[in-house]
């Protein structure tokens, strides 16, 4: 059964100018892209900053409002319902946001940043209300007494997982990630991935993990999406994507990650040039006559790449 | 003189001023940069590097900060000039790049004033000639339509434009010397490979000396010919670049290799540094920094005041530490 099923989802922002300010173009955030999520799984969408997966994600979970297309949730059209229905799935869809410094309310204390999601959807009495979040906060990592500190008393790692915990609370079926680790050391950054990587395991969790570090993502996810300008461009499992790209953007992004193999790199720098060389030389053949990316194509039963 | 390094830090101590106290973020650091050679300098925030790099530069406010040591740059002791002939070589022998583009640039300066400033400072020039300079810079660091963007203001550049135009600033005054303080972090990774690729080429071309700080070990891998890990201000392993990646010594080099997803591949969980970096205040001052981040290992191993070992030529490591280091075997290191 599937999850979450996005079908042709586009975000358009609209452009005003002229007479009376009307609409005079739109800046397709995000065009017409289609991908699923089974339960159990992460799912990676990746790409430059300004290819519009943020966009995808706020929009899932009902921070923007999709232009056109469908969101179906367990069966359930969301982009149909009313904001009152909408309501009752929200619980369902939480987000891990990116910077743990400015997604956590500084005046409030620990107790309140999490207590917050429980308050709009439980009715609980303060002392239920005060065990829950104990409890949640165990299974994060940080010691119980610490409800009535406020966010600045934290390192970077344990506010991401604040903002986990808080993520949480409501037994959340699907968490969307975006950028969880971007801003953090890597040691921390590991903290934090291993972390999640439990908590999936024990709540049965469905991820869409948001971020432009491949090597991140390679580590986290089953199944890949590339997004390059509002569209997808390749969509595969780990293992096609990083072994068999096909898709010369793809190439390009790979291609791009530094190697940790030093004695390798002026190899590494050669294929890079050859690569931005073939990006260069065959655009056509990868883009339309506008500059479009193509339709998603399948290859395999797994493997879909944007090719003519 | 032959074979004398471009720059020579000399126990080098940079101690910040906190309550009337001074306590040190850079502790009694010695480098060498030869000509020609490129240095990453690698931590986690807060291990003093890029404290270092503004004591090189003698950036920091002066009111609340003590440099103790020796920073000689071709014979001459930076730390001993008046502010008046430090400006002599800031920006002309010794260039730097900062990371954030957006704020190293000046939003209501056209690009064109910025790149001159520098050389108006230093060089004899007119503006006609200032003026052909800096186009040919601008083309030199790749940017497409020179005429354009000399006109522009930052605002209208994307990221990498402006990382451009920061290194065309950096070396319009052709320095012997740069320092490149987290390059690439603001960027994507694409962006990243050609600005990387770019400073690699100008650094061929002109025979540059580049201090280069990232806490990114694939950039090391990517750039450096020699590598500095630094911990709590200090300097825990340096080694050529080939020799660290293939045979990381120091407790602290070898979890911050555990701990990057790309490098820890076939692993299925990550290596988590036990602990936290301690603050300024409450760093110890004896003893090995990096011991209580590694509690299994016994107290026996570590020295009573760590020094730099040469384990093989060239190849130092701070503490004993690292001969009984091992990986706890279990889950035990996850618990924080």
């Amino acid at each position: 059964m599937t999850l979450l099923k996005i079908e042709n989802l586009k975000v358009y922002y609209p452009v005003r100018g002229g007479f009376f300010r009307r609409v005079i173009d739109h800046v397709k955030a995000v065009d017409d892209i289609s991908f699923e999520l089974q339960p159990g799984e992460t799912y990676g969408l990746v790409g430059e900053s300004g290819c519009g997966k943020t966009t995808t994600g706020r929009t899932i979970i009902g921070l923007n409002r999709p232009t056109a297309g469908k969101i179906t949730f367990n069966d359930v059209e969301l982009t149909k319902i009313t904001r009152r229905d909408f309501y009752k799935y929200r619980k369902d869809i939480q987000m891990i946001f990116q910077d743990p410094y400015s997604s956590l309310n500084p005046r409030k204390r620990v107790i309140d940043i999490i207590a917050e999601p429980i308050r709009n959807f439980e009715r609980l009495s303060p002392k239920e209300e005060r065990m829950k979040i104990m409890e949640v906060l165990e299974k994060v990592g940080l010691s119980p007494e610490s409800i009535y500190k406020y966010p600045h008393e934290f390192s970077g790692g344990q506010r991401q997982r604040i903002g986990i915990a808080r993520a949480l609370t409501l037994n959340p079926k699907l968490i969307i990630a975006d950028e969880p680790v971007s801003a953090l050391d890597v040691s921390v950054q590991a903290q934090v991935l291993n972390f999640m990587k439990d908590i999936q395991k024990e709540f049965n969790l469905t991820y869409l993990f948001i971020s432009h570090d491949l090597g991140i993502i390679r580590h986290m996810c089953d199944r890949i999406g590339i997004m390059y300008r509002g569209r997808l461009v390749e969509e595969g499992t780990k293992e096609e994507i990083f072994e068999n790209p096909q898709h010369i953007y793809t190439k390009r992004l790979l291609s791009s990650i530094p190697q940790m193999n030093p004695e390798e790199r002026l190899k590494h720098m050669a294929f890079r040039k050859e690569v931005n060389q073939e990006f260069k030389n065959n655009y056509d053949k990868y883009f339309d006559a506008e500059g479009k990316i193509f339709d998603l194509k399948p290859i395999s039963e797994t493997h879909s790449v944007a090719l003519p | 003189m032959a074979n004398q390094p471009l720059l020579q830090i000399k126990n080098l101590t940079t101690s910040f001023r906190i309550q009337d106290e001074y306590y040190p973020a850079v502790d009694n650091v010695s480098l060498n940069v030869n000509e020609n050679e490129v240095l990453a300098i690698v931590g986690e925030s807060g291990c003093g590097k890029s404290a270092l790099a503004l004591s090189i530069m003698r950036l920091h406010n002066e009111l609340n900060t003590k440099l103790e040591g020796e920073v000689n740059f071709k014979g001459q002791n930076l730390l001993s000039l008046s502010t008046a002939e430090m400006n002599k070589y800031r920006g002309k022998e010794m260039g730097m790049i900062f990371q954030d583009p957006l704020t190293a640039l000046n939003p209501l300066m056209r690009i064109g004033q910025q790149i001159e400033e520098a050389m108006r400072n230093h060089l004899d020039l007119s503006d006609a000639e200032m003026k052909a300079r800096s186009l040919e810079l601008l083309k030199k660091v790749g940017i497409p339509n020179p005429e354009r963007t000399y006109m522009q203001f930052p605002h209208e550049l994307s990221g990498g434009m402006r990382q451009r135009v920061v290194i065309a600033i950096a070396i319009s005054c052709e320095p012997k010397f740069l320092i490149a303080d987290e390059p690439t972090t603001a960027l994507d990774v694409t962006i990243q490979a050609q600005i990387l690729d770019l400073m690699l080429e100008l650094q061929e071309q002109m025979k540059t000396g580049i201090i280069l700080i990232t806490h990114d070990l694939g950039v090391v891998a990517e750039m450096a010919d020699r590598v500095a890990v630094m911990y709590a201000g200090q300097i825990v392993e340096i080694a050529d670049v080939y020799t660290l990646f293939r045979n990381p010594l120091h407790p602290y080099t070898r979890s911050l290799f555990n701990s990057i997803p790309s490098a820890a591949e076939g692993s299925d969980r990550l290596h988590v540094i036990q602990g936290i970096v301690p603050s300024l205040k409450n760093l110890p001052r004896t003893g090995c920094r990096f011991s209580n981040r590694i509690p299994w290992i016994k107290e026996s191993a570590h020295e009573s005041n760590p020094t730099l070992h040469e384990v093989e030529k060239d190849h130092w490591v701070r503490c004993t530490c690292y001969q009984d280091f091992h990986f706890p075997g279990d889950a035990e290191a996850e618990k924080i």
